[in-house]
């Protein structure tokens, strides 16, 4: 009998990924050392490395991330704690539910970053508007998130400990909260990706530090090294981030290996 | 303690499932509830448990708590209903974690549910690895952890293959003799039935009346000898007999639907 069972599961392994981006970086570093293009408009690795080791030696680097993450860090606990509260209120009672589906379906398409000469009108110019717009941006996908986790939880569980006379609060901690945890994981993995595209913007906008108003100032005095420097930089903290998530995930949902 | 089913009527979306049930759980008593597909079994022991609540009649205790009741009512769920994320041991700790019992006693209630139910060894595994039999030991040791009067069984071994439940019922049977509570069982075979109960509630096609009540006469440890076969078999016919006819036209409406 002839082999059907072929394919249809993909398993990600490492030395192809290393390999991918060890031959991106090769050709890209070749390219510019070749100077068939303009090292101006795409610098080689090799500048963009050194520009990075300059603004790391020279401290510039550490305090635009510090701020940037500031505000980040600020931002996403702001929006995170709002979106868990919310979620669960909405997942789990009728009247937030009728209201807060409906508010939440009409705000989250808005994208965050058009309110922030709102909220500078609002809360005036300094970090307050920044850290709120990376609030808003991240407090939407959370509420989602916790909702859809908590509509997710079997509700035979739910049952079961009704059945044992188990207090709301109870139910809500131990039961309710563990088994909507791998979507409100999941969340986390789209409202940080969230916060790090918001304080970029917002700093582009309105700031003076911070690793988006980097960027911008390396733009406007075409210095594309320390440009691309600052976008390696927040690539880096991407994948920081979304590592964190995952040892996160590792770690609290071991029960599903 | 006794637990009273009054003239218990239930419908859902206009539609009548329960008419007029009254039926006693007696102390020491195991109740079988048997009856057609739809015949709002489970509705009645979900009303019996405080789950639902009734459109017309009452549920009653009659009579104090045993010495030493924890929850004078627990139940114990066809698909077991037990928390993923917490081991076989914590979740039987989870229906005592909100009752006034002391860590050594709980502890102690823990340890004796688990030995009660051939559980000892597994304490630690989580229930992904544990059979569909074992889990199902684990939502009855669960349910006895709390020291319950009246035990609440909706189809605990339906979801089980045949040579688990034959082994699950060997152990009922030795269980519901040592255990000093009075279960309401809720099934849809007819030899668990006879095998483990002392009466045999029929309930009728929807909407679920009482159709036939029958007593076992024969002491639940002498239902597996030979000897007890001839008259099981008769009882189990007579019951076969009151509930062929619901139970082709249950069939058929669901093929309907």
């Amino acid at each position: 009998m002839p082999f059907r069972g072929r394919g249809f599961a993909p398993a990600a392994t490492a030395p192809p990924a290393i390999l991918a981006f060890a031959t991106l970086i090769t050709v890209w570093q070749a390219v510019g050392t070749a100077e068939w293009v303009n090292p101006l408009f795409l610098p080689s690795p090799a500048a963009i490395a050194r520009a990075l080791w300059t603004l790391a030696a020279s401290g510039e680097l550490w305090t635009h991330l510090t701020r940037s993450a500031l505000r980040v860090g600020g931002g996403w606990i702001a929006g995170t704690a709002g979106g868990l509260v919310v979620g669960c209120a909405v997942g789990l009672f009728s009247l937030t539910r009728s209201v807060g589906l409906s508010l939440v379906s009409a705000f989250y398409p808005i994208p965050k970053i058009a309110l922030l000469p709102l909220l500078i009108l609002w809360l005036g110019i300094g970090e307050t508007p920044k850290v709120a717009t990376i609030a808003l941006g991240v407090f939407f996908p959370t509420v989602i998130a916790v909702c859809g986790g908590v509509d997710q939880v079997p509700r035979n569980l739910i049952r079961m400990a009704q059945s044992f006379d188990v207090p709301f609060s109870t139910i809500l901690r131990r039961v309710i909260l563990p088994s909507a945890l791998p979507a409100i994981l999941s969340g986390f993995r789209i409202s940080s990706s969230t916060a790090l595209l918001l304080v970029v913007s917002s700093e582009m906008i309105g700031a003076d530090s911070g690793i988006g108003a980097f960027i911008t100032q390396a733009g406007n005095l075409m210095k594309t090294a320390d440009l691309l420097a600052g976008v390696v930089v927040l690539s880096i903290l991407g994948l920081v981030v979304a590592r964190t998530i995952s040892w996160l995930e590792r770690r609290a949902l071991r029960w599903r290996a | 303690m006794d637990l009273l089913a009054q003239a218990i009527g239930h419908s859902f979306d206009g539609l009548t499932v329960l008419a007029d049930v009254s039926l006693a759980i007696r102390s020491r008593e195991v109740v079988a509830i048997v009856g057609p597909s739809g015949c709002g079994k489970s509705t009645l022991l979900s009303i019996l448990g405080g789950l639902v609540v009734p459109a017309s009649g009452q549920v009653l205790i009659r009579g104090r708590e045993p010495p030493g009741c924890i929850s004078p009512i627990a139940a114990v769920f066809q698909d077991f209903a037990l928390l993923p994320w917490r081991s076989v041991e914590d979740n039987i700790r989870f229906v005592l974690d909100h009752r006034p019992v002391g860590p050594a006693e709980k502890r102690g209630i823990v340890a004796d549910a688990l030995r009660r139910t051939g559980l000892s060894e597994f304490a630690a595994a989580y229930p992904r690895q544990l059979s569909g039999g074992m889990k199902q030991r684990v939502g009855i040791a669960r349910a006895l952890a709390v020291r319950p009067a009246i035990l609440l069984m909706d189809e605990p071994l339906s979801a089980l293959d045949s040579q688990t439940r034959a082994v699950l019922i060997e152990d009922l049977t030795r269980l519901l003799d040592a255990e000093r509570v009075g279960v309401a069982y809720v099934t849809h075979t007819l030899d668990e039935a006879v095998r483990l109960a002392d009466r045999v509630v029929v309930l009728s096609a929807r909407p679920g009346r009482i159709q036939d009540v029958a007593d076992v006469g024969i002491p639940r440890s002498e239902r597996a000898r030979p000897s007890a076969q001839k008259e099981l078999a008769a009882l189990q016919a007579r019951l076969w007999a009151s509930i062929r006819d619901g139970a082709i036209a249950a069939e058929r409406e669901v093929a309907r639907a």
